[in-house]
């Protein structure tokens, strides 16, 4: 018969921006490693980039409301994320990849990615054809049922993409994600991420300037937990016929922004 | 759906015939996907190419079926069994069961002594909570405390795990030593509640650690410096039950009714 389209399907969404935060603070630890940022970023792959230290994961963390923010407003798909009310809603659309993901080593890939599928509450009945789906789009179909520990490093940085992507999130969160990837696997990935940014908030945190550019519609840059520069990855490209350093002309324009920040820092 | 396509418009249909404009396509084939007789009559009705070309693409997904790769049989149990346990939890339960058969062996061996188990049994569990909500014991605790289930369900799940595991244990260990395992079982649901409910505040292996010790310190400063090595057997015995039980009572409804400070991130340490 003709699939039934549901009313959840068509609703507009009532937010302007997938993350909109203002003056965010953040600490790790006691330090305050997000000092006062604003940020504002809807549909589309967002490339974070900055310096070690700059408070990606950081802010990574409390976007995907692992860590609570210690001052300033963060909204999440149009809800408050300081009302643990709320939350559970928001976390079930949110997809996170942390950059130092542990795992239990004797999960298989598809247990992992069928357990935090559920974790997320996705209803019982989709689990299962969700996982394998998640597990075929980052390739790892022929290491479905191998344990995690068998696993090299690559391919475990893989199935930390499958769980993030398996509840198909509208916000999707991805720190350090093509750390371990060889050049091939990167440039599927990189497809991977912009079929998903056509529908979905898309952040990836990374300090390779090439993926930015290469996959990313919009570039942000901090340093020191503050924003150092939003836009498109071709303000890069052209901020490095100014000078800086690098070898490539997005490297270059990488390092004369931050430079440039810094000396009016200073 | 009673009425079937007319014989012409299925004829035109099957043979691509341009004339068939897209509203009339629709119509048809919204009938079609409903409809096996009027499938069954469209099959006869297809062009010699058309039904090669249907008979090859049969025979490729038949030999795919064949040799690709087989579906995966469903693991009720193993999931079942993921869902409610913690990996970590495995480790603690090793350590508790050691400590509840040393206890119960120092109390069969020194009857005369005040009873180790009964001073360790009421907080028994509280390890395995702490161990539950603990960023270093949990490798997975990023990823887990960001998802929706984290909160007053998993609290519900990973506390009635602790509890399963721990229960049969202490009962034996008092029907071994002949005693009402009841006497410190209700005790045990009590500081589980507390430590939970202290959790949402200040992050459950704190609270865990905060209880428990309060209570061993407590009861080790009665023994040994006011010299009353019957104070866990006074604590503990049939009269002060229904204080117990009333405590458990609250604590727990209270800190299912505060199972929203749970939700947050404060309470992995």
């Amino acid at each position: 018969m003709v699939r039934a389209i549901g009313a959840q399907e068509i609703a507009p969404t009532r937010h302007a921006w997938a993350i909109e935060a203002t003056a965010l603070k953040v600490k790790a630890g006691r330090h305050l490693a997000v000092d006062g940022l604003d940020l504002a970023l809807g549909t589309g792959v967002h490339g974070l980039l900055g310096p070690n230290g700059a408070g990606k994961s950081t802010l990574m963390r409390a976007l995907a409301t692992v860590v609570r923010p210690n001052g300033g407003t963060l909204r999440l798909l149009g809800t408050d994320a300081a009302r643990t009310r709320e939350l559970r809603r928001t976390r079930g659309r949110l997809g996170y990849l942390p950059q130092q993901f542990g795992y239990y080593p004797r999960f298989t890939v598809r247990d992992y990615v069928e357990y935090m599928a559920w974790l997320r509450e996705m209803p019982a009945s989709a689990v299962p054809a969700a996982a394998q789906r998640a597990i075929e789009r980052v390739r790892l179909a022929d290491r479905a049922d191998k344990r995690l520990k068998s696993l090299s490093g690559g391919m475990l940085r893989r199935a930390g993409i499958a769980q993030a992507i398996v509840n198909e999130p509208d916000l999707l969160l991805l720190d350090e994600p093509t750390v371990g990837l060889d050049p091939e696997q990167r440039v599927e990935f990189r497809e991977l991420i912009r079929e998903l940014g056509t529908e979905a908030c898309v952040l990836v945190s990374t300090h390779l300037v090439e993926d930015v550019v290469a996959a990313c519609s919009d570039v942000v840059l901090m340093d020191l937990g503050k924003l150092v520069h939003q836009g498109v990855p071709a303000d890069l490209v052209r901020l490095g016929e100014n000078g800086g350093v690098g070898d490539s002309p997005a490297e270059r324009g990488y390092s004369y922004l931050l430079a440039q920040h810094r000396g009016g820092a200073r | 759906m009673t009425a079937h396509v007319p014989p012409a418009a299925l004829a035109a249909y099957a043979g691509g015939e341009p004339a068939l404009d897209d509203a009339a396509i629709w119509t048809l084939e919204a009938h079609l996907d409903g409809c096996a007789h009027c499938r069954g009559r469209l099959a006869d009705l297809a062009p010699p190419p058309l039904a090669d070309l249907l008979g090859e693409a049969r025979t490729a997904i038949l030999q795919e079926a064949r040799t690709g790769p087989r579906p995966v049989a469903r693991r009720r149990f193993r999931r079942w069994f993921l869902r409610w346990t913690d990996w970590s939890l495995l480790a603690w339960i090793v350590t508790t069961s050691v400590a509840i058969l040393a206890a119960f062996l120092l109390d069969r061996n020194f009857p005369d002594r005040p009873s180790t188990v009964l001073l360790i049994a009421p907080v028994a569990p509280l390890a395995g909570l702490a161990v539950a909500w603990s960023r270093r014991a949990n490798p997975n605790w990023e990823l887990i405390a960001g998802t929706s289930r984290a909160g007053v369900e998993l609290l519900l799940r990973r506390s009635l795990t602790v509890l399963a595991m721990v229960f049969p244990l202490l009962a034996a260990a008092g029907v071994g030593l002949g005693r009402n395992p009841a006497l410190w079982l209700l005790p045990c649901l009590t500081f589980t509640g507390a430590t939970l409910l202290l959790g949402g505040r200040v992050g459950v292996p704190t609270a865990a650690g905060l209880l428990s010790g309060g209570w061993l310190l407590t009861v080790l400063a009665a023994t040994w410096f006011r010299d009353e090595p019957t104070v866990v057997d006074s604590l503990l015995r049939f009269e002060t039950m229904p204080g117990w039980a009333a405590a458990a009572l609250i604590l727990a409804v209270t800190a299912v009714l505060r199972a929203d400070d749970l939700r947050g991130p404060a309470h992995w340490r």
